[in-house]
C-alpha cells in the first residue's frame, strides 16, 4: 500500500503551522509532541501507521472553522478523525497532514420526542446516542459492532451499518441533518428535523464521503420507539448452500427479520472454543431475530421454523427467554474476539447478492487453499454483507502481503458476483486501489468532480478512496493552487 | 416541439452528446415538470423493462422508462412492493400518459409510508445515468449495503433530470402487507391532530401512515402487516390514544387501502380550482404553518411533516410561511403564477453555490432541464 510522498515544505514548516493553530485553539487542543501524536498514527487498520504534523482537538464548530481556514490558506492536508475505529484506514494520517479529531465535540444539543429526533455533536459515540434516549423508550438504529467507541462523525463519514440494517437501514437512512465546515472554513447546514430537504440531496452525498467533503460537527439523527421485544432462533445446516437457500425462502415468505446472521464451520468452531455458546456441530449456522410483541414474535418464529424445517436443519433452537437469547447471540458477538485468540486476521467487508452466497463461499474456500491461509466467514446474510476473516501471522515475513492479495481476490469475486468492495467499512486506503475493479474511469471521474466542488484544493483526506493515479493530477493541481 | 425517444442507453447517450442546445428531460411527463416547454423533449420512456428481479434478495433493477404500474404489478405477483409508496399525480396535475419509474426517482416521489419506510431515495440502491457530457455513469449497484465510493445514488434522486438522465434504477423492495387497518379520530384541530400523530408514531405499533384532512377534521393512522399482528397493534394503538378522543377502528383492508391511495395521490384537490403547494416543516410546526398559509384546504401527511395546501390562485405561500423553518414547492399553478413564483424553494447561498457547482460539473453545457430547480 502506497501513500503519496509528504510535502517537504510543509514538514519543514511544522513549527509555523503549529504556532498558527495554537493562536486559535486553547493550548491543550493542539498536540505536536511526537510522543503524544503517536496515539493518532493509525486507526483500527493497524498495519499502516504514520505520524502527522500535529493533532488538533477543537471543541466547537467555530474552532473547527478556524483550523480549516488556517490549513486551507497554508495548503495543509487535513485528516478528520472520529474515534479512530475505522477498519479501512480512513483516519490514517500522512506526515504532512493535520489530524482533526472531534472527540471534544460530544454533547447532546437537543432531544425532541414529538418530532422523533436527537441533535448531537459529532464526536459523541454511537451507543451514547441511544443512551441519551433509551430511558424514554427510544433508540438510534444503526449499530456498528464498534458502537461503544465509534463516533457519529465516523459513522457519517463511512455510512456505517450494523446487524439490524435489513429492517432499519444504515446511517444515511437515519440521518436527518448536519452542520458541517467546508475546507475553506465556511459553515453550512444541510437538512434538519425535516423529512426532506430542498434542492439536491447533499446530505445523502455527505454521508459516506469518508471525510473528503467537509467536517461534520453536529448531526440531527432520527430516533425510533423501541420495539416491545425481540427473540432469535438458531438454525444449523450441513451445508452453506442450504443455509443460503433458507435465507432466501425466509425473505420470500414476507417475514422481515431485524437480523439474519450467518457463520460458517471455522467460525462456529472458533467461537465454540472461545465462548462456549453451545452451538451445534455443523457447516453453517443462522441466527434469525424478529421483533414485536410476544404473540407477534411467536407468529414470525413459527413461520421461520416451518420454512427452516423444509431445509432439514441439523438443529433448530428457538429462544424462549432472555437468557436463551443471550446464549444464542454470545458466539456471534464474540466471533471477532474468538478469531483474534487464534490468529491475526484481516476482516473484509464485501457485499454480494444473497443469491450468490453459495458460489462466493465456494470461491473463498478455493482461494483459501490456493493461498494457504485460513478463512472464517461471519456475516449479515439478510443484506449480503460478508465479513470473511483471513487468518495470517503478522510476525511471519510476507504473510500480511499474501493476506492482502487474497483479500483483494475475494473482493474481486464479490464484484464479479454482482456485489461491491465494501458494505459498511468504507474504502479508505485499504480498498482504494481496487476501486477500478468496480468502477469505470468515468464513474470515478464523476465522483471526483463532487470533491472538486466541495474541496477544490483537494486538502481533505486527499489520499483516500480514489486510486492514487486517478486522483494524482487533482492532488497536484490543488497543492499548486494552495 | 421535437421529441427524441431513444430505446437504448447508448442511443440516449448519443442524443445527449449530439444535442446542440438545451433539452427538456421527461419520463412519462405526468408530474408536470416545470421546465420551458419550448425545448426539444428527450424522453427516457423508450428504455423499458425489468433488468433483474430477485424476490429472495429483495432487489429489483429496472430500466428508467418502465411504467410504474408495470413495476408494481411485477412486484405484486411475488407479494412484494416498493416501500416508499410512490404517487400517481395524473388526476391532481390534469396530465395524461404513464408515470415511469425513472420519473419517480428523478422527483424522489415518496408517499405516506415515508414516516415508516423512508423516502424513495432510501430504497434506491443503484443508478445508471447519462450526464450532460453524454458519459454513462454508474453508482451504487444491486446490493442493499454498499459504501463503495460516493453515494451519487442519493444525489440523483430528486435531481429532476438536471444532473443526468437516468437510464436504470435499482431498489431494495419489501414484502407487501398481508393486511391493512386504520385507527381514526374525528373532530380534531390541526394542533390536536399533530399531537395525536406524534403520540401514535412514538408507540412501537409501527404506524405506517399518519395524516389529517382539514376537510373532515379526521386523523387517519394506518397499520400494516400480518393479520394477527395488525389486530394486536390496532387495539394497542387505540388504547394508547384514549386521551385524545374516541378512536374508531376501520378493519376493511380494501377500503383502507383505497383511502390511502387517494391521500397519496392528493385526490381531494384534484379537479378543483386553485394552486397546489407542498410544504415541508418540522411536524410540530405544522399547525402554525397551516394557520399561516390561510389555505382553502390542507392535508397534513407524514405526521405533519408534509403539508399539501390548496391555495387561491397566485398566492405566494412562501411569503406567508416566512419565519417558519422549512421549505415549500409550488406543485400546480397557472403559467402566470409560475412565471412569477419559482417552483422550487431557494436555498441559502453557500449551499446553493454547492448545488450550482455540481450542476456545472455534471452538465457543463447547461443543457439538461435548464431553469429547473433554480
Amino acid at each position: 500500500m502506497e501513500m503519496p510522498l509528504p510535502d517537504p515544505a510543509l514538514c519543514a514548516d511544522k513549527a509555523g503551522i503549529v504556532a498558527r493553530l495554537k493562536a486559535v485553539l486553547p493550548g491543550d487542543a493542539v498536540i505536536d509532541d511526537p510522543f503524544e501524536t503517536r496515539a493518532y498514527e493509525c486507526d483500527a487498520l493497524t498495519a499502516y501507521r504514520c505520524l502527522p504534523l500535529c493533532v488538533v482537538l477543537p471543541a466547537s464548530t467555530d474552532e473547527v472553522s478556524a483550523v480549516l481556514k488556517i490549513c486551507h490558506e497554508a495548503g495543509v492536508p487535513v485528516v478528520p478523525r472520529g474515534s479512530g475505529t475505522s477498519l479501512a484506514g480512513g483516519a490514517m494520517p500522512t506526515a504532512d497532514s493535520v489530524v482533526l479529531g472531534v472527540s471534544r465535540l460530544h454533547d447532546v444539543l437537543e432531544v425532541d420526542y414529538e418530532n422523533r429526533f436527537i441533535r448531537v455533536q459529532s464526536g459523541r459515540t454511537n451507543l451514547s446516542v441511544t443512551g441519551a434516549v433509551e430511558e424514554d423508550g427510544f433508540f438510534y438504529a444503526p449499530d456498528p459492532s464498534s458502537q461503544l467507541a465509534c463516533a457519529i462523525a465516523g459513522n457519517i463519514a463511512m455510512n456505517s451499518g450494523g446487524a439490524h440494517c435489513l429492517k432499519y437501514g444504515v446511517t444515511t437512512n437515519n440521518l436527518l441533518g448536519v452542520k458541517m465546515v467546508l475546507m475553506d472554513g465556511t459553515v453550512i447546514e444541510l437538512g434538519g428535523p425535516f423529512m426532506e430537504q430542498p434542492g439536491y440531496d447533499l446530505l445523502g452525498l455527505i454521508c459516506g464521503s469518508e471525510g473528503q467533503l467537509g467536517v461534520v460537527t453536529e448531526a440531527t439523527l432520527r430516533i425510533l420507539p423501541r420495539p416491545e421485544g425481540a427473540r432469535p432462533v438458531l438454525i444449523g445446516f450441513d451445508s452453506n448452500e442450504v443455509a443460503g437457500a433458507c435465507v432466501r425462502d425466509i425473505i420470500r415468505a414476507g417475514v422481515l427479520p431485524v437480523a439474519i446472521e450467518f457463520m460458517d464451520r471455522p467460525c462456529i468452531e472458533a467461537t465454540e472454543a472461545f465462548a462456549r455458546p453451545g452451538y451445534p456441530d455443523c457447516e453453517a449456522l443462522l441466527i434469525v431475530e424478529v421483533e414485536g410483541s410476544e404473540a407477534e414474535i411467536d407468529h414470525q418464529l413459527s413461520l421461520i421454523r416451518d420454512i427452516a424445517l423444509r431445509h432439514e436443519p441439523v438443529e433448530l433452537r428457538e429462544s424462549r427467554s432472555e437468557a436463551e437469547s443471550a446464549r444464542i447471540w454470545l458466539g456471534r458477538k464474540s466471533a471477532f474476539g474468538a478469531m483474534g485468540q487464534i490468529s491475526d486476521y484481516m476482516c473484509l467487508d464485501g457485499t454480494i447478492p444473497v443469491s450468490a452466497l453459495p458460489e462466493v463461499l465456494h470461491r473463498i474456500g478455493e482461494l483459501s487453499k490456493e493461498y494457504g491461509l485460513g478463512v472464517a466467514n461471519v456475516f449479515h446474510a439478510g443484506d449480503g454483507n460478508m465479513h470473511p476473516l483471513i487468518l495470517y501471522d503478522a510476525n511471519k515475513p510476507g504473510d500480511l502481503e499474501k493476506c492482502e492479495a487474497m483479500g483483494a481476490d475475494i473482493l474481486r469475486a464479490c464484484v464479479e458476483a454482482g456485489g461491491c468492495l465494501t458494505g459498511e467499512h468504507g474504502v479508505g486506503i485499504e480498498k482504494r486501489d481496487l476501486m477500478s475493479v468496480q468502477f469505470t474511469p468515468e464513474d470515478l471521474e464523476a465522483q471526483m468532480r463532487v470533491k472538486d466542488v466541495f474541496d477544490p484544493k483537494w486538502l481533505l483526506n486527499p489520499a483516500k478512496v480514489f486510486p492514487l493515479e486517478a486522483s494524482a493530477s487533482r492532488r497536484t493541481a490543488g497543492k499548486a493552487a494552495a | 416541439m421535437e421529441r427524441i425517444r431513444p430505446e437504448t442507453e447508448e442511443e440516449l447517450a448519443e442524443a445527449v452528446r449530439g444535442a446542440e442546445g438545451p433539452l427538456r428531460i421527461v419520463g412519462g411527463g405526468t408530474r408536470g415538470v416545470d421546465c420551458r416547454d419550448d425545448l426539444p423533449e428527450l424522453s427516457a420512456g423508450g428504455l423499458s423493462g425489468i433488468t433483474l428481479y430477485e424476490p429472495g434478495a429483495l432487489t429489483l433493477v429496472v430500466r428508467a422508462g418502465t411504467p410504474l404500474a408495470e413495476v408494481e404489478a411485477v412486484l405484486a405477483e411475488e407479494g412484494q412492493r416498493l416501500p416508499f409508496e410512490p404517487s400517481d399525480m395524473r388526476a391532481l396535475m390534469g396530465t395524461e400518459g404513464m408515470p415511469t419509474i425513472g420519473g419517480v426517482v428523478a422527483a424522489n416521489v415518496s408517499g405516506p409510508r415515508r414516516v415508516q419506510a423512508g423516502a424513495c431515495r432510501d430504497s434506491l440502491i443503484g443508478v445508471r445515468f447519462v450526464d450532460g457530457r453524454g458519459d454513462v455513469i454508474r453508482s451504487g449497484g444491486r446490493v442493499m449495503k454498499n459504501v463503495t465510493g460516493y453515494d451519487l445514488v442519493k444525489l440523483m434522486a430528486g435531481s429532476h433530470g438536471t444532473l443526468g438522465v437516468l437510464t436504470e434504477v435499482a431498489f431494495k423492495v419489501l414484502p407487501a402487507a398481508e393486511t391493512v387497518a386504520q385507527v381514526e379520530i374525528s373532530g380534531l384541530s390541526p394542533a390536536r391532530a399533530v399531537q395525536v400523530m406524534a403520540a401514535a408514531l412514538a408507540t412501537p405499533c409501527e404506524v405506517s401512515g399518519a395524516a389529517w384532512l382539514s376537510g373532515t377534521g379526521r386523523v387517519l393512522l394506518r397499520l400494516e402487516g400480518f393479520e394477527a399482528s395488525v389486530d394486536y397493534r390496532t387495539q394497542n394503538l387505540r388504547l394508547a390514544l384514549a386521551d385524545y378522543g374516541r378512536a374508531e377502528i376501520r378493519a376493511d383492508s380494501a377500503q383502507v387501502a383505497d383511502m390511502w391511495r387517494e391521500l397519496r395521490d392528493v385526490q381531494p384537490f384534484a379537479g378543483r380550482a386553485g394552486d397546489v403547494w407542498r410544504v415541508i416543516v418540522k411536524p410540530t410546526d405544522a399547525p402554525l404553518a397551516a394557520e399561516a398559509l390561510e389555505a382553502e384546504e390542507v392535508i397534513l401527511d407524514w405526521g405533519g411533516g408534509l403539508i399539501w395546501a390548496l391555495m387561491p390562485e397566485g398566492t405566494d405561500a412562501r411569503a406567508r410561511l416566512s419565519g417558519i423553518a422549512g421549505h415549500a414547492r409550488l406543485v400546480r399553478a397557472g403559467p402566470e403564477t409560475r412565471g412569477r413564483i419559482p417552483a422550487f424553494a431557494p436555498e441559502p447561498e453557500p449551499v446553493a453555490a454547492l448545488g450550482a457547482g455540481l450542476r456545472r460539473r455534471f452538465d457543463p453545457r447547461g443543457i439538461l432541464n435548464p431553469g429547473l430547480m433554480g
